[in-house]
């Protein structure tokens, strides 16, 4: 565990925005500095293990995910090291860092999706709720069905919107109507979409919007009640205004849902979740509450990343 | 003034050849769509020009007559029933087949060393000259029988469609994009409820092209038939006899050295093709009436 450093800087917390882009930087002053700083990218280069920086305070939450030395490889390349992390129940975990840095990778393998990718091979191991993800006896089926997932660009099915929003229920077999159509109006209502589509709930599920569509992908992701929910950049492939409203609805679900989000937007990162995690190169950095991250982060590396000087 | 002058001079150039060239390929290829449609049209054309007088009721209500016979030539009947007996026999095994091939060397086969093979015998049997399959008929259906018939037939003819069936269902799943698979498996389906629920219904509209392109190809066919189904004179719906079909008749009449039974043959010709286009229109309406209108 590293060290830990208190930022004496007390200009740090207040005057700043959240934003990065929009933030001017008061001048470094480098006596500041722990001995951590600047010197994780070095490590990397020269392939050493580093600790992550994981902030105390999330030590207290209880976590809905624990990622224990978890190390991922894509055939023999190596995409994930040793990455040690838990994701508070209740809360919005944001995941960010350059692109290829293994974002997509450690959320897919929450729910295993990386199993379906030739080649890959992992270590180490997840527990969802205490319950061991990569332990031999488990079933690959029922766990997924514990977890939701939206994915970059909508992809809904060929399929009517009511049955793409009760298709985790198709699969289990449910066939009571009343059931069907009660989770269909409480999981379109959670998503924000009810009221456009209550109508049309027999139409193609392709004929909406793509915001639309996303929405009705985050239905369909809450429909089965997950207990965690994964998204992965998922305003990535929308216009301004429909991000806006499914920044608002991520923001709604906070509260009900634990959610770990892939994001490349700082500006979505800092205003909706609670805490932060930065990967690069397949390494967890650092890992805090998200005002820390952007307000007073630990490592250089993350201020950095946080404030658009590289990435 | 005088540089982007300079520069708009050089770039003008370019754009005018780029114009010529797309406009050059529009009409190249507006050209091209006229001389098929043409060619389809003159071909229908000279087909209705020369059977279409002696297409008649009797056609699709009488059997043919011998020469000499009152009522001669007669009609078709049996020919037209015979080819339909074939081609569902032909389809029932060749579909399905076809199919699950198909969705095995698009869904399965990352992960089957057998499917490269496979798709490799699929390529090779659908360049395999039909009569060849013929051929492979006799050996297996009718020399061990002892006597022709309309299994060897429809035999031949399914062994025509696996492979394009096969190959057209392989690449009509392959267009499905892989996310929505993604995201049924996360949602804790398993790949076969996967493929059934979402892979498929998704490249329904490609999977039907390609199987209306198996059954009128299959359905066309005569060399298959002529080791196998053979032809018959007689109204038959028993495929363990010799059973007569449109092609074969067609054959027959056209080598043949009358001009009523030659006349006939084009007029076959006509009824072929309409049955390919009717039996087309049907899986169209119905496919249309029985799912959603998708993308
Ligand atoms: N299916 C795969 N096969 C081989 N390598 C892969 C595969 N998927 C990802 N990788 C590699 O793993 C690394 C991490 O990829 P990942 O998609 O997790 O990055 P990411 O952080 O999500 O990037 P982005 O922000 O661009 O989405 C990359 O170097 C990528 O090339
Ligand atoms: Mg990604």
């Amino acid at each position: 565990m590293a060290t830990v450093i208190p930022l004496s800087g007390a200009q740090a917390a207040s005057s700043r925005l959240p934003h990065a882009a929009s933030t001017t930087l008061p001048p470094r002053v480098e006596e500041e500095r722990g001995p951590a700083r600047g010197r994780v990218f070095e490590a990397i280069s020269r392939s050493e293990a580093f600790p992550s920086e994981i902030h105390e305070s999330l030590l207290a939450e209880p976590a809905v995910v624990e990622v224990r030395d978890f190390r991922l490889w894509y055939a023999r390349k190596q995409a994930l090291f040793d990455i040690s992390m838990r994701i508070p129940r209740g809360k919005l975990t944001a995941l960010v860092g350059p692109s290829g840095c293994g974002k997509s990778t450690l959320l897919r393998s929450v729910n295993r999706l990386n199993d379906l990718v030739d080649g890959v091979s992992i270590e180490g191991d997840m527990l969802l709720n205490g319950d061991s993800i990569y332990g031999r006896s488990v079933d690959v089926i029922d766990l997924r069905k514990r977890i939701g997932m939206v994915f970059q660009k909508p992809n809904p099915f060929p399929m009517s919107i009511f049955e793409n929003v009760v298709y985790a229920l198709r699969i289990d077999g449910v066939r009571d109507t009343r059931v069907l159509e009660e989770v269909c109006e409480r999981s379109l209502r959670g998503a924000g979409l009810w009221d456009e589509v209550k109508d049309r709930l027999r139409e193609s599920a392709l004929q909406l919007s793509g915001g639309q569509q996303q929405r009705l992908c985050i239905a369909r992701a809450i429909a089965a009640e997950p207990e965690v929910l994964l998204l992965d950049e998922p305003c990535s492939a929308l216009d301004p205004i429909a991000t806006g409203r499914i920044e608002d609805l991520i923001e709604e679900l906070k509260g009900d849902y634990s959610i770990l989000m892939v994001t490349h937007n700082m500006q979505q990162a800092s205003r909706t979740s609670d805490f932060t995690a930065f990967l690069y190169l397949g390494r967890l950095v650092e890992y805090g509450p998200t005002n820390d991250i952007f307000l007073k982060p630990r490592l250089r590396e993350t201020e950095d990343y946080v404030t658009g000087r590289f990435g | 003034m005088s540089a982007p002058e300079k520069a708009g001079r050089k770039a003008r150039p370019r754009r005018t050849s780029s114009r010529v060239l797309s406009t050059t390929l529009k009409y190249l290829c507006s050209a091209s769509a006229f001389l098929i449609s043409g060619i389809l049209l003159a071909v229908i054309g000279y087909f209705v020009s020369i059977g279409g007088s002696a297409i008649n009721w009797q056609l699709f209500s009488e059997l043919p007559q011998a020469r000499g016979m009152e009522g001669y030539p007669g009609g078709m009947l049996n020919a037209i029933l015979g080819t339909c007996v074939l081609l569902v026999l032909a389809s029932v095994v060749g579909i399905p087949v076809g199919i699950l091939t198909g969705i095995f060397l698009s869904e399965y086969g990352s992960e089957s060393r057998i499917a490269a093979p496979a798709r490799f015998v699929c390529d090779v049997l659908a360049g395999v000259p039909s009569i060849v399959v013929g051929i492979l008929g006799y050996e297996l259906l009718v020399v061990p029988i002892g006597h022709y018939n309309g299994y060897a037939g429809a035999f031949a003819l399914a062994i025509v469609m696996i492979p394009i069936v096969a190959r057209s269902t392989e690449e009509m799943l392959r267009l499905v994009p892989n996310t929505i698979r993604e995201a049924s498996i996360a949602l804790g389906a398993t790949r076969a409820h996967t493929i059934m629920k979402v892979v498929l219904p998704a490249a329904t509209g490609g999977v039907v092209t390609g199987v209306m392109l198996a059954m009128a190809r299959v359905a066309s066919e005569t060399a298959p038939l002529l080791f196998t189904a053979l032809g018959s004179r007689l109204l038959t719906l028993d495929p363990s006899q010799p059973l007569p079909s449109l092609t074969v008749h067609i054959f027959n009449q056209a080598t043949g050295p009358y001009r009523e039974e030659q006349t006939q043959a084009w007029a076959g010709m006509l009824i072929l093709i309409l049955l390919v286009f009717v039996l087309n229109l049907a899986v169209r309406f119905s496919l249309r009436k029985s799912t959603l209108k998708l993308g």
